[in-house]
């Protein structure tokens, strides 16, 4: 069943499905990118909650204004206000008062979903049996979706792409140095408001998909993944669109084959699993390549220590450094050096006898500045300075 | 009376015109308390200029306010006689290093590049010659072989390097850098100090945050001593004077010299 699903096989309705949560997938996931690089993840949180009287509210009018107030259109317009009104709300309490971003977007966040609450409940009190498929805005469902909403959802995924597209020099600009921003021109306000209108945009058109308490692990997620795998940010925002579309496709996909599912849940549960995958076993920044790292590093330290040791005849303490040591065959059971491992102690101590020369002297400053322990001086130096060096060693200059 | 007064401000006016970067009454506060107190600044044009005073002065609030990054109580900035807003592709600047975060997903060529987006625009493409002139600047600052490197791989003094490059990248008039000196090796601080200097050979101006009392004279042609008030401006012969010197940092005075690293800032 979920084969037939990923390969889009269950028919028109899900198929559209499908590719609405990947568009809006990519799109959260690009628009994420920003926020997170901008360390403003949390206030897409206050975004998304911020929706909910607006979603209540706009069936109330519409029903007050002789509609049914199911039209998807007119749910999301009240959605996108209200969520405006409290991004306002936490720029305010943070520019205007000394709470600190935190603490407002705790307070805008839970105010708004409370109050929103409340308006649901009383609609249902009112109106029992109306109001059905508002709870599909809290966690998300896919089931009725009609092409007109997948039609939405694609031409927001591609406006929000072309924002993103034109405003990507400003956006990273602002995301690691804003004051360097501001000190050449660019408003930050102005960046901000219009980072914010992007993730606004992808909040309200995903409220349906993923549901409001959700989406903000749709556009943070995604980023966070993506950092895992590059170490550079515009390969950041092109990775979190690819992991945000296959996080919808998949999540929505499966959520075809089980309509009791609601949609949010499962796609935030594909995204966890790539990101899981990528804490792991990232190359560079996973959680397993550190410890091989530093076990990797810990051993060339215990080798070259001992090594420095044999060469000034010291003994070893550490069962770590002779176990190391003999396993290279450079020293024997017995603690003796093999030639092999004297060969190696002399070199060792020539290294270090070479860098300490260079690190005392002014004019190989910027070549002591690499010195680790480790690194071999003939990275870093010439043949002929090397020469030089060893000229110093032979022959110690009288301090007069 | 009324004649004095227009004479004075036609000839404010002159002065105005004449310098890179004039501040007049400016005053920047946190809560209640001013950082700087009605600031007159006037930077003179083709020489080095060192802000210096003790520890919570207001030097990096000056910078910040005269290029606009924190808004002022009050007081006006002019470039060359214009609003500051004009003329902002005049002028590079290089922040503290310790105002970003290291770990960012960006390059070092990247973060040169950086300094040619006012001249890129939104969309403007990335040619070889832009390229090539951010290779450049890399080359001036010596970090020419560091170009694919990730920022947090770098030294503090390689950091600071970069920093400047991306400032020479914007090709400006007037380099104004927030403590290009704090935490830096000596090879650092001596590229750093030969790229001023040859930019203000060139005719450039260039104004910088100082915390060293010692090289002042070495490097700096003209010092502003600052603490919250100005209080002396000029050629460094002139002001860089032991009354002086005493008057701005009182009984920090020996401290300031003995580690100028606590006075940074």
């Amino acid at each position: 069943m979920l084969a037939d699903a990923l390969l889009l096989q269950l028919g028109y309705n899900a198929t559209l499905v499908t590719f609405g949560a990947a568009l809006l997938g990519i799109a959260a996931g690009v628009a994420g990118t920003f926020l997170f690089l901008r360390k403003r993840a949390l206030v897409s949180d206050a975004i998304s909650h911020a929706t909910l009287p607006g979603v209540g509210l706009a069936f109330v009018v519409m029903v007050a204004m002789g509609g049914e107030g199911r039209s998807l259109f007119g749910l999301l317009l009240g959605a996108g206000v209200s969520a405006a009104l409290g991004l306002l709300c936490v720029q305010w309490l943070t520019r205007r008062t000394r709470l600190g971003e935190d603490a407002a977007i705790g307070a805008v966040l839970s105010v708004f979903f409370g109050f929103g609450v409340v308006v649901l409940t009383v609609i249902q009190a009112m109106n029992a049996g109306r109001q059905a498929g508002l709870e599909g805005f809290l966690l998300g469902s896919t089931a009725g979706m009609l092409r007109s909403d997948a039609i939405l959802l694609a031409l927001s995924a591609a406006l929000v792409l072309a924002l993103v597209l034109v405003l990507r020099r400003p956006l990273g600009l602002a995301a690691f140095d804003p004051g360097y921003a501001e000190a050449t021109g660019w408003s930050l306000p102005r960046i901000d408001l219009a980072m914010m209108g992007i993730v606004l945009v992808v909040t309200v058109v995903g409220l349906k998909v993923v549901g409001l308490i959700l989406i903000v692990a749709l556009l943070i997620v995604p980023a966070v993944t993506a950092r895992f795998w590059t170490e550079r940010a515009d390969h950041v925002v092109v990775i979190a669109g690819i992991v945000g579309g296959v996080s919808g496709y998949v999540g929505a996909a499966a959520s075809a084959v089980a309509p009791a599912l609601p949609t949010g849940p499962i796609v935030v549960l594909v995204g966890f699993a790539i990101f899981l995958f990528s804490l792991l076993f990232s190359p560079r920044r996973g959680v397993l390549a550190s410890v091989l790292i530093h076990l990797r590093y810990q051993r060339r330290v215990h080798v070259r220590q001992g090594l420095l040791a044999l060469a000034n005849g010291q003994p070893i303490y550490e069962a770590l450094t002779r176990r190391l040591l003999a396993r290279s065959g450079l020293i024997l059971p017995d603690g003796v050096p093999t030639s092999e491992g004297q060969a190696a102690a002399s070199k060792a101590l020539l290294d270090e006898t070479r860098w300490a020369i260079v690190r005392g002297d002014q004019a190989y400053a910027l070549a002591a500045t690499r010195y680790d322990g480790l690194t071999p001086i003939e990275d870093v130096l010439t043949p002929d300075q090397l020469t030089e060096i060893d000229g110093k060693i032979a022959a110690p200059q009288v301090v007069t | 009376m009324t004649i004095a007064l227009v004479t004075s401000r036609d000839t404010d006016a002159a002065i105005r015109v004449a310098s890179p970067l004039a501040v007049r009454g400016m005053t920047v506060s946190y809560g209640q308390t001013p950082a700087i107190f009605s600031v007159d600044m006037t930077v003179r044009a083709g020489a080095m200029t060192a802000i210096v005073g003790p520890n919570g002065a207001g030097k990096s609030t000056l910078l910040k306010a005269a290029l606009g990054v924190i808004t002022p109580l009050a007081g006006t900035v002019s470039v060359f006689g214009q609003p500051m807003a004009q003329m902002r592709d005049r002028i590079a600047y290089v922040p503290q290093r310790a105002s970003v975060d290291w770990d960012f997903p960006v390059r070092v060529i990247d973060v040169v590049m950086m300094g040619m987006y006012r001249r890129l625009g939104l969309l403007g493409r990335v040619r070889g010659q832009h390229k090539a002139l951010a290779q450049d600047c890399l080359d001036r600052v010596g970090m020419a072989d560091f170009a694919q490197r990730q920022i947090g791989q770098l030294s503090g003094g390689q950091q600071q390097r970069v920093f400047l490059a991306r400032a020479l990248a914007q090709e400006a008039d007037i380099y104004v850098l927030d403590e290009p000196f704090a935490g830096v090796d000596a090879a650092t601080e001596k590229a750093i100090i030969a790229v001023l200097q040859g930019l203000r050979d060139a005719g450039k101006t260039v104004l910088a945050v100082h915390h060293d009392l010692a090289t002042v004279p070495d490097y700096f042609d003209d010092v502003v001593l600052l603490n919250t008030q100005v209080v002396a401006a000029g050629p460094v012969p002139e002001v860089f004077t032991e009354d002086n010197l005493q008057a701005a940092y009182g009984g920090r005075l020996t401290t300031a010299r003995a580690d100028p690293e606590s006075v940074a800032g």
